[in-house]
């Protein structure tokens, strides 16, 4: 797959056509995707569908002012996005074959932008999860080692983009779900500003950490594609009244002049000293390329994992209250009563892990525990805020860590032993729980798999996070 | 042992707005089942909620017309049940940091209007959606679902527990109506759904100050219903005490038709609503400035307008307290004092005739056909004589049928008194002639017949005589 800026200014000029660009990506996903070792990347695509949109494009060429950013560029998105021509299926048995009367907001600008939606991926059950094996569909491989898992819960929308069966795709964030499926699949992963994207038509897993982002082969691909789909939404109230980033124009301006962080909580015994060796030589290749390096502390970071843990877990058990098989969705068939109803449908249509999370949320949100966990949670997540606040405010201007604590995992590693998933989280849960952007590239590989590098940056400065990951990326490439 | 109630009420009044709490649809009520639904008030996935800012307002203005503090941030929070007619699961409503506190409503305490009144505390304000609603009558042996009330703006009014009989939280919810209807924030119509009362209710030993374990009674459906439902409840209570028993805490609902409340559900089995803060909403700011204008044009409220009417027109308290009962009833009075310059024969007018009518045919003031103008004519042609007071009502019914002002009706069915001396005199010596021993006991001091031979010339004269000169015509001819 080529670059995005690319594919849209051929397309544009009539160099390429959206239909060969798309039917390249069709065709791929049908190779790399389907059968008993498929990757298992993509829940659902509609060639005809996407072929129609490319020829659409194809016809309106050159009769439209102003070049579309991503005109007749493939795009994959979650599904936990809702889309009107493919069902929205969270992953789910609740939710199979569920058609969304409505389209994501995040969606409709990618189209605005002339991407054309090629599919829709995998996850863990409704982005509860850090390897794509909670999908009620089955898992997304990686396609560094079909035998290990993607990361997750956007493992799907990483692995297609790894794959090159798309050039970029959407993905969601609650504590890591695109960070670290980007790392272990070696592409680049970015997760927003709280309020940067809507969140109109994501499908909510908790709603104050929840934030849609993007996936891309390189740092501009994904910041091309967060471009397109920033801004304000009425429809969403947690959405900032600012205007879309400009993210790419300043992309080569390097870090000269950058205060790059080092947070020493971020290298933890549980890190592999193989991902630490790897982030110290970008940390050497940064300084080289003139940022001043200065070693930082986030004193609050151990309590951020048992916050977002009865944070998310308990804004989960009210999200997925909807899910009751009253309205749409999986009913049980037999259920008579309405509380049967309720039961029934809800033992079929969750998986085990959404189950744990909701009796987990529920506990914590029982009347009098309130204080002791949700409560208490909330002044932890405020004292991680402040940690973050207090470096940028002495000047601080990016904080760079690794990604993930350790490369990807085979299959079945995590699915006895919840605990060891959730630390899979431990370096990216932070940017959730402080609303910062954050943004995971590739910093090397450890026999063979990626190892990814992770920036994270002000609220709102996506722009200086993009710089300095594009600026690591240009350097290792050296 | 003599026992105490102690009442306090939640109402939920549902705001008078053309779109739902938190999405575009339409908040109209009697529409056909789920036609006014959306992804939003359907609680569809991905879906999210937008404050409408004209509910807030009026929650805003409710709040300051009953004397409450208003917060400049409150927090919308979510009170997470099942049921099927709540789509999401949950209903977002404001739970520890309300729109609004400490208010208070006077009210007349057992309908004395000139009495001291008593003062209710209001506890708090907060705003929230409905749910939708269950229909079991639809599909034989089915629950149906209408969702078109679903995610309708509500407030709910919390009162302190300051009522201390059945009757005065039945003139607490009459006054609250007034106010609520002043305030033009509500229909509160109890049939459309859009008042309803919780009442929370106690007993204990007369002259204690402690206070009894309560019981919640719902579903009453009228504010006479609120005080048979309490008058059960307190009943049952101090039997239950006297009998040495203890009160357990339960909602019951009121079953009108048996005149009897039963037992819902216990507190066992009660709901852990699991309420945290809306992570889709962020807190709800008001500046100060826009609190202060919504106070600002606030407009007269009853217990206000009800001491002017009597201070500036000069009108017994009942007479204010009636004039006032409505705003549309207030103004149509005060422009019709003010149009025929006699506020006393306006109140007369309008308190046996108008609402008179308005009672008989079962409408309100806005549907009167008559403008205040013609009613101020009318009062006119009486004062002046023109028509009798007698022949006036009958004007007022043909007003009323053909909506023709006074003056037209008069001269149309030739109504004018007749003051003519001439035409008297013939319609007296008829009278007199066609009476002869009548005439005779008069002369011979029976003072009293002047009524009979009165009657007799307006009989005559179909009630147009103008019974002053008509009087003193009889006197002189039957006096010689």
């Amino acid at each position: 797959m080529r670059p995005v800026r690319e594919i849209a200014r051929d397309v544009a000029a009539g160099r390429v056509s959206a239909l060969d660009v798309v039917r390249s990506s069709l065709d791929a996903i049908e190779r790399e995707d389907r059968g008993p070792d498929g990757l298992n990347a993509f829940l659902a695509f509609d060639r005809t569908r996407a072929e129609a949109s490319a020829a659409e494009i194809d016809r309106g060429r050159g009769k439209e002012g102003g070049a579309k950013p991503l005109l007749g560029v493939p795009v994959a998105v979650k599904d936990n996005l809702c889309t009107l021509d493919l069902p929205t299926t969270c992953g789910s048995r609740m939710l199979e074959g569920f058609r969304s009367p409505y389209e994501a907001t995040a969606i409709r600008k990618l189209r605005e932008a002339g991407a054309i939606i090629v599919g829709k991926t995998n996850l863990d059950e409704f982005a509860m999860g850090s390897s794509t094996e909670n999908s009620a569909f089955g898992p997304t491989r990686n396609p560094h080692d079909r035998g290990r898992v993607p990361g997750g819960s956007s493992g799907g929308s990483a692995a297609a983009v790894a794959a090159g069966m798309v050039p970029a795709a959407l993905g969601s964030e609650t504590g890591g779900s695109i960070r670290q499926p980007a790392a272990f699949c070696g592409v680049v992963g970015i997760k927003p500003t709280y309020g940067r994207v809507s969140r109109y038509g994501l499908v909510a897993f908790a709603s104050s950490l929840d934030q849609i982002g993007t996936f891309g082969r390189t740092v501009e691909d994904a910041a091309l594609l967060l471009e397109a789909i920033s801004g304000h939404d009425p429809f969403d109230s947690t959405s900032a009244d600012r205007p879309a980033p400009d993210l790419t124009s300043g992309i080569d301006a390097g870090v000269a002049a950058l205060v790059v962080g080092v947070p020493k909580e971020y290298f933890p015994d549980e890190l592999d000293p193989r991902i630490a060796a790897l982030c110290r030589e970008s940390i050497e290749r940064l300084r080289a390329a003139g940022a001043e390096i200065r070693e930082i502390s986030l004193p609050h970071t151990r309590y951020a994992i048992p916050a977002y843990y009865l944070l998310a877990p308990a804004e989960a058990s009210s999200n997925l209250a909807r899910f009751d098989g009253v309205h749409y969705g999986l009913r049980a068939p037999d259920a008579r009563s309405t509380g049967d109803v309720y039961d029934e449908s809800r033992s079929i249509g969750f998986g085990p892990e959404v189950k744990r999370r909701i009796m987990l949320g529920t506990y914590a949100l029982a009347a009098g525990h309130y204080d002791q966990y949700y409560g208490r949670a909330q002044r932890v997540r405020g004292l991680i805020a402040r940690d973050f606040r207090r470096v940028f405010d002495d000047g601080v201007h990016v904080i760079f860590t690794p990604t993930t604590p350790s490369v990807a995992c085979r299959f079945g590693e995590w699915v006895d032993d919840p605990y060891q998933m959730y630390l899979a989280d431990i370096f990216t849960v932070t940017a959730n729980l402080a609303a910062i952007p954050g943004i995971s590239l590739p910093i090397g590989t450890v026999e063979g798999l990626p190892a990814g590098g992770q920036f994270l940056a002000d609220r709102w400065d996506e722009a200086t996070m993009v710089r300095a990951a594009a600026a690591l990326e240009r350097a290792l490439k050296e | 042992m003599r026992y105490e109630p102690v009442i306090g009420l939640e109402i939920h009044v549902q705001l008078k707005t053309a779109t739902k709490m938190f999405c575009g649809n339409s908040a109209e009520f009697g529409a056909e089942p789920n036609t006014h639904v959306c992804p939003v008030c359907l609680g569809l996935p991905g879906a999210l909620p937008v404050v409408n800012r004209r509910a807030i307002e009026l929650g805003v203005r409710a709040a300051l017309g009953l004397h409450c503090t208003v917060h400049e941030t409150s927090v919308f929070a979510r009170k997470n049940y099942f049921y099927p007619d709540l789509p999401k699961g949950y209903q977002i409503t404001q739970y520890d940091r309300p729109l609004a506190t400490d208010g208070w409503l006077d009210v007349p305490v057992d309908g004395e209007a000139d009495g001291e009144p008593a003062r209710v505390r209001i506890r708090r304000i907060h705003l929230e959606e409905d749910a939708g609603k269950s229909l079991h009558d639809r599909f034989p042996g089915e629950t149906a679902v209408d969702l078109n009330r679903a995610g309708v703006p509500l407030i709910e009014i919390v009162t302190e527990p300051d009522l201390a009989t059945p009757a005065h939280a039945r003139a607490f919810l009459t006054r609250l109506k007034q106010v609520l209807e002043y305030l033009e924030v509500s229909d509160c119509d109890m049939e459309k759904g859009s008042l309803r009362v919780d009442a929370n209710v106690s007993v204990r030993p007369a002259g204690s100050d402690r206070l009894g374990t309560k019981t919640e009674v719902k579903n009453m459906n009228s504010f006479a219903n609120v005080e048979r439902a309490l008058n059960f409840e307190i009943e049952r209570q101090s039997k239950v005490l006297a009998a040495g028993g203890v009160i357990e805490s339960q909602t019951l609902l009121w079953d009108a038709a048996r005149g009897e409340a039963r037992p819902m559900r216990s507190k066992e089995e009660s709901h852990d609503y699991r309420y945290f803060p809306e992570p889709d909403l962020p807190p709800l700011v008001i500046g100060r400035a826009e609190i202060e204008a919504i106070g600002e044009a606030l407009p007269e409220l009853p217990d206000a307008k009800e001491r002017r009417f009597r201070e500036q027109y000069g009108l017994p308290a009942y007479d204010a307290g009636v004039l006032t009962a409505t705003r549309e009833v207030a103004d149509y009075f005060e422009a019709v004092a003010a149009a025929a310059g006699d506020p006393k024969a306006a109140s007369n007018w309008i308190m046996t005739e108008v609402l008179a009518w308005l009672n008989q045919q079962q409408c309100a003031i806005t549907d009167f056909p008559v403008p205040p103008e013609h009613i101020a004519q009318l009062i006119g042609l009486v004062a002046d004589g023109t028509v009798s007071s007698s022949l006036g009502r009958q004007v007022f019914a043909r007003m009323v049928e053909t909506g023709k002002p006074p003056a037209t009706i008069v001269e149309e069915e030739g109504l004018a008194q007749v003051r003519d001396t001439g035409q008297l005199e013939v319609w007296v010596d008829e009278v007199i002639a066609a009476h002869p021993a009548e005439a005779e006991r008069f002369r011979g001091g029976e003072q009293k017949l002047i009524g009979f031979f009165m009657g007799q010339v307006m009989r005559k004269s179909g009630g147009k005589a103008d019974p002053r000169q008509a009087t003193e015509i009889l006197r002189r001819k039957l006096g010689g």
